[in-house]
């Protein structure tokens, strides 16, 4: 059973969906037991850094994605990754679950050109830097879809792929012993984010 | 960096789509999820679905129609037609869309807009308009390009950004249907106008008009129906001839 962390951000249909489609089993689910049960977790989310790690937070999830990450896969996913990381300064500067060094900081500024689009919203191509089993199906140079203004910084070491945007080299996919965080939806990029999927579900 | 994206629409209607449709080889010429699959094997980056029924009935059928897509098809999907408020965002957005196009339902009430962008970001709101040229101005046409509002067409684009729209379709009622190509002059008007993706609608008959569109600057997306309904033009054949001509294409 894979567990889809549901702690009220989002919309998990995509999601559970193309698990189903895979072939395995999803669960939303909010219940410790059932996070400990599982065999991989998810962390998805979309909004802003800060009501997101409050709402986690509140649901007090936090403590038991902490235990389980030494015991199962974790993977992240857009919002959901970028609360892996140390730190958050969206609206303020907010603490998040700190699993992966890191923070995660706003893209416009740092973008070489001021006439591009943030939110980094559409396909992108993802480039491997660090080969790794999440890319057992994918194949480099693919393209992924992105929605995100804020994107994770001083994260070298734990960057496996990145996708350029502006001069950026914004970080696609990373990992830090058994977690593992897409900034892009593996859910929505056709058959690319299928694959990937499956390599998460079958490591 | 970003690619250049092609979207087909599909309009639907009693759970069926309408519009010069001649799918050989499918199943069911008309089936929406049938035809989903059909462009997502071929390429298309995204599908918007709008939903031109008028009953009930209907609309339980479109809200089913785009359960069922979203259940098989992992590309984003966007919904318009029929979006009067925050209820039908929530409506499509529980069914699998991705993002929500609201065209004279923001015409209505030009405080849905917003709200919407508020409740669920920016990057969920897509500005769908309808524009024609009347006395030398862009103007904005509400109930499917049937009624003129007297606004002007730009000016309508920027309030709706400041609003919260993330996206703007522009579809030109001038070159739709003519099968010419895209109306790049209403194009760069918008375009010099707003920051946001720019979708441009209306007037594609061949590859090449899509060529035309990607080499222009400031466009981001082209949108076309019964060119792709009717194979007229197969995305597949599109994404290649464009990728020749150095255009970013997800292949």
């Amino acid at each position: 059973m894979i567990a889809i962390v549901d702690y009220g951000v989002g919309n998990l249909f995509s999601l559970s969906s193309s698990l189903q489609a895979l072939g395995f089993a999803p669960e939303i689910t909010r219940d410790p037991a059932r996070l400990r049960a599982a065999e991989r977790i998810i962390l998805p989310g979309v909004g802003a850094f800060g009501d997101a790690k409050a709402k986690l937070d509140a649901t007090g999830l936090g403590p038991v994605l902490r235990e389980e990450r030494e015991k199962k896969p974790l993977l992240g996913i857009c919002l959901g990754m970028q609360l892996l990381f140390d730190k958050g300064f969206e609206y303020g500067e907010y603490a998040g679950l700190g699993f992966i060094p890191g923070e995660v900081g706003s893209l416009k500024p740092d973008l070489n050109t001021s006439t591009l689009k943030v939110p980094h919203m559409g396909w992108n191509s993802l480039h491997i830097v660090k080969d790794d089993p999440l890319f057992r199906y994918f194949r480099d140079g693919e393209y992924v879809y992105y929605v995100h203004s804020y994107y994770a910084k001083n994260c070298a070491d734990s960057t496996l792929a990145v996708s350029d945007y502006g001069g950026v080299a914004v970080p696609g996919a990373v990992r830090r012993e058994n977690v593992w965080g897409t900034q892009f939806h593996p859910e929505k990029s056709g058959d690319a984010g299928l694959r990937l999927l499956k390599a998460f579900c079958e490591l | 960096m970003l690619a250049k994206r092609i979207i087909p629409c599909l309009d639907v209607r009693d759970g069926r789509v309408v519009k010069g449709v001649n799918f050989e080889g499918l199943r069911d010429m008309a089936d929406p999820v049938d035809m989903a699959r059909f462009y997502n094997d071929s390429g298309a980056d995204e599908l918007v679905f709008y939903d031109i029924t008028a009953s009930a009935e209907g609309r339980n059928l479109f809200t089913d129609v785009l359960r069922r897509v979203a259940s098989e098809i992992f590309i984003p999907l966007t919904v318009g037609g029929g979006i009067r408020g925050l209820d039908d965002f929530a409506r499509v957005l529980k069914c699998g869309a991705d993002k929500v196009s609201v065209n004279s339902g923001a015409i209505a009430d030009p405080g849905m807009i917003a709200a919407a962008a508020k409740k669920y970001g920016d990057q969920c709101v897509v500005l769908s308009m309808d524009v024609k040229r009347v006395d030398g101005q862009f103007r904005l046409f509400a109930k499917g390009g049937r009624e003129d509002t007297g606004i002007d067409a730009m000016d309508w684009a920027v309030r709706g950004v400041q609003n919260g729209a993330g996206e703007i379709v522009l579809n030109s009622i001038d070159t739709d249907g003519v099968k010419q190509g895209f109306d790049l002059e209403m194009l760069d008007a918008l375009t010099s106008r707003v920051s946001v993706p720019v979708i441009a609608s209306g007037g594609a008959g061949n590859r090449e008009d899509f060529g035309a569109l990607f080499t222009h600057p400031g466009i981001d997306a082209g949108l076309a129906a019964s060119i792709f309904h009717t194979r007229q033009v197969e995305i597949w054949d599109l994404k290649q001839y464009l990728r020749a001509k150095g255009v970013e294409i997800r292949l």
